[in-house]
């Protein structure tokens, strides 16, 4: 058929303009009316407005967190560590299966592009619709008409991209950060191979679940032939929150989870526990942070047996309020002493730790059933810090070793990656430094 | 073949009717249609009214406005109801193009408000001659022909290897039926969708038992398969159903060149065996009792394969960079499969890890993503 040329090009000449096509259908540009109505999830987010994050540390980005909003995707931090956390989750670890240094850099080239495009609102390529008969649509579609959704994508990349086998697979293996460990055996874990470790992961986290999903499989599909999904995960309630003067969510125990956690607008913290340093290196990872995924699961039927006073001794706070044993607020200073000594929270402060703190990100999840008819159920935890070895490890060296809360879950997930600071701007793409000065 | 497949068959049997076609239908066009030359079908709840009722054969532009309360659609039908092209959903207050490439004749303009019935119908003349109206790149035509040429191969090759197979189930030899069940189907799913554009052949020789209507039969390859291996019995039925199976297959074998064959349904056709592949072999449901299923796989590939090169003189001209992918692709999907070869054949596939379909998953993948935009480069220049 003889069809008008120019249309092919829209696509392409869209992205390279700016974030937000004008040939591609725009999720936004089709709520032309508003979108209130489709505000959906971003309610109950419970999330105000004051913590959405893309930028330097000082300065919090003023966006309306309460409408389904886009957040910004280029910043010097990349958008979903220290923004506020959306209700959604889908992780999703990636291998690679090129060999090929080049096509995994046009690859991350694409990814950043379609990220960009979709935490805006926008669908990718051609779009969902409206492009030629004979061929997919570039885009799934499943997200049009939805508000941005306050969508996140953050990547990062695991020990393996660096070195596989021995092998030195992109010239990279010598700009390997020391802080990208490969993460010790616990005691108690159990991990599933089939649902650990990834050469590459992206975080999509957004206040509709659809919107989640779509960004991955979107990225899943422009990454066929070069990659291939290891695993992924799907959270739907947050565990842990990064805006403190909201109301602390609660994990699939039934207690708040995260009082404690690093708030989005502590840039002293984040500073002190999140964000890699120029000190720390490589330079490359300056304003990065590393992120530790674990899939936890629960045993919630026993856990539900087991009586209210013994619930709150394990984990060290009362399950009403949340308030540490002995206080009366769930602000209140702990007095870890007041708590048992295999507590959790007296386990996990910062206090017990060398002052080790992370900042965390975790979602609930239900998988279904196990066959046996329990509940698949857990905590897919998310968590990062400046590194590794003064965050997670010791803590969860603590924790494996002599929290009652054993009894109750185990490990069988894990991973872990090197996330790089913030895409700049339209010209810069996820692992541009990596890849910028090595072979 | 696929378990559910009603909507394939309708599908592809529509894709197949196209006689006069190489059609396709554009973007939409928010602006509305109109334009020169196009022919204005105005559509509404109670009325289907055409600007034009002759218009010359060839590329033709149908330019439809719902001024309806109720969404439409609009189809062109040859004689006989043989749909040349149609556009479904078509909103109250919106316009579309649809295009289609016409030979000379008589067809039918039918707009259908509430998206039912047979609708409010139009006739019109495409003027002029016949053949000469849809022109095409003679390399495509050339490919047409000679993967025509090839499918009618795979089916006459076929036949005496079926033959084999139906003779030692007469015969009640269950071992030598059971060695020549897996390369009697080879021809077949090498050019299934062809097959399956007939509609009715392909339930008669390769339905699983999943897949059967109720009231239907369950005969051809995949009840034989399911007595030699799994009832390890061979029935005075199956010996009757072995006769069938070369009767029906005969049947495809004469129809096979009658099949519509264009640039379209080709690479198409390459993109639907590799969805097979993924929602049949890859998972082990296609062949569940004989194990066969990566002889199966290799053939769709092969199928798929020879669509594509016919079609790559064409396709690298306009997308040059597809055509180099999916030349890696083949390479790697081929190297993938010869790790598991086995004698002349392949190892069984209950004997494959599950880590490792998981890995033929993704090489199928990496492959099939690509495909789809074969047909898409083909018809169009990027």
């Amino acid at each position: 058929m003889t069809t008008d040329g120019t249309q092919q090009g829209t696509a392409d000449d869209a992205v390279d303009e700016g974030t937000v096509s004008s040939g591609a259908p725009s999720r936004r540009a089709l709520l032309g009316w508003g979108g209130a109505g489709l505000a959906l999830g971003a309610v109950a987010a419970g999330g105000t407005a004051a913590a959405l994050r893309t930028g330097s540390d000082a300065q919090p980005a003023a966006a309306d967190a309460t409408a389904g909003s886009a957040v910004a995707f280029h910043g010097a931090h990349q958008a979903g560590i220290a923004t506020a956390v959306q209700d959604r989750l889908h992780f999703a670890a990636f291998d690679v299966t090129t060999d090929d240094r080049d096509e995994l850099i046009a690859l991350l080239k694409e990814w950043t592009k379609a990220a960009a495009l979709m935490t805006s609102g926008a669908a990718v390529g051609g779009g969902a619709v409206g492009g030629l008969a004979e061929a997919p649509p570039d885009d799934t579609g499943e997200a049009l008409g939805l508000p941005p959704s306050r969508l996140t994508l953050t990547f990062g990349i695991g020990p393996t991209l660096f070195e596989k086998d021995g092998k030195d697979r992109f010239g990279i293996k010598d700009r390997r950060p020391d802080a990208l460990i490969d993460l010790p055996q616990f005691p108690g874990d159990n991990l599933d191979k089939t649902r650990s470790g990834g050469d590459l992961c992206i975080q999509a986290c957004a206040d509709d679940p659809q919107v989640a999903v779509h960004a991955i499989r979107n990225l899943a599909r422009i990454g066929f032939g070069r990659i291939v999904m290891r695993w992924s995960q799907l959270g739907f309630g947050k565990t842990s929150s990064t805006t403190p003067e909201a109301q602390t969510p609660r994990n699939m125990m039934g207690f708040k989870d995260g009082t404690r956690n690093i708030a989005g607008t502590d840039a002293a913290a984040l500073k002190k526990h999140v964000w890699v340093s120029e000190k720390d290196g490589p330079e490359w990872m300056v304003g990065g942070s590393y992120l530790v995924a674990r899939r936890i699961r629960m045993h919630i039927e026993i856990w539900d047996r087991t009586s209210l006073k013994e619930q709150e001794d394990i984990i060290g706070r009362d399950k009403g309020e949340g308030a540490p044993i002995g206080k009366k607020r769930e602000r209140d200073e702990p007095n870890l002493k007041a708590m048992l000594p295999d507590a959790h929270v007296r386990l996990a402060h910062p206090d017990s730790n060398g002052g080790a703190r992370i900042l965390r990100r975790g979602y609930s999840f239900t998988d279904g059933t196990d066959g046996l008819g329990r509940l698949d159920a857990g905590l897919f935890f998310l968590a990062y810090q400046r590194d590794v070895q003064d965050g997670f490890v010791p803590i969860q060296k603590r924790l494996a070793s002599i929290d009652t809360l054993n009894e109750y879950i185990q490990h069988v997930g894990s991973g872990i990656f090197a996330v790089p600071p913030g895409v700049r701007d339209k010209n810069d793409w996820w692992g541009r430094e990596l890849f910028a000065r090595s072979a | 073949m696929r378990a559910l497949r009603s909507s394939t068959v309708a599908a592809i049997a529509v894709a197949a009717t196209l006689t006069a076609v190489a059609g396709c239908a554009e973007k939409n066009d928010s602006k509305g249609g109109g334009g020169k030359g196009a022919v204005e079908v105005t559509a509404s709840d109670t009325a289907c009214e055409l600007s034009k009722k002759e218009f010359p054969a060839g590329h033709v532009r149908f330019a439809v406005k719902n001024k309806g309360s109720k969404v439409t659609e609009v189809y062109i039908y040859a004689a006989g109801d043989r749909i040349v092209t149609e556009r479904e959903n078509i909103g109250p207050g919106t316009s579309t193009e649809i295009t289609a490439e016409i030979k000379a004749g008589s067809y039918e303009v039918a707009c259908k408000p509430g998206m039912k019935g047979d609708g409010i119908r139009q006739k019109v003349t495409a003027t002029g001659k016949g053949g000469a109206a849809v022109k095409r790149d003679p390399k495509l035509d050339a490919a047409v022909a000679a993967y025509r040429k090839y499918v009618q191969e795979q089916a006459d090759e076929t036949l005496p290897l079926a033959q084999k197979f139906a003779d030692a189930v007469k015969d009640g030899d269950v071992d030598a039926a059971k060695k020549a069940y897996a390369v009697s189907r080879i021809g077949w799913e090498r050019t299934e969708p062809v097959a399956e554009s007939f509609g009715d052949i392909d339930p008669k020789v390769d339905i699983r038992e999943d897949g059967l209507k109720k009231g239907q039969k369950w005969t051809g390859w995949h009840k034989l398969e399911k007595s030699l291996w799994e009832t390890k019995k061979i029935s005075g039925d199956d010996e009757k159903l072995a006769d069938k199976l070369i009767e029906d297959l005969k049947d495809w074998k004469k129809r096979v060149g009658t099949a519509e064959i264009n640039p379209t349904t080709m690479a198409n056709g390459a993109k639907e065996l590799l969805d097979e592949v993924y929602t049949g072999k890859v998972t082990g449901e296609e062949e569940r009792y004989s194990h066969t299923d990566l002889v199966d796989f290799k053939a769709n590939v092969e199928g798929a394969q020879k669509a594509y090169e016919l079609l790559k003189p064409v396709a690298k001209k306009n997308d040059p960079a597809l055509v180099k992918e999916l030349d890696r692709q083949f390479t790697a999907i081929g190297e993938l499969l010869d790790e598991y070869r086995e004698g002349d054949g392949f190892v069984s596939y209950d004997t494959v890890s599950k880590a490792d379909q998981k890995k033929l998953s993704d090489g199928v993948s990496a492959l099939a993503e690509p495909i789809s935009k074969l047909a898409a480069a083909v018809v169009t220049a990027k």
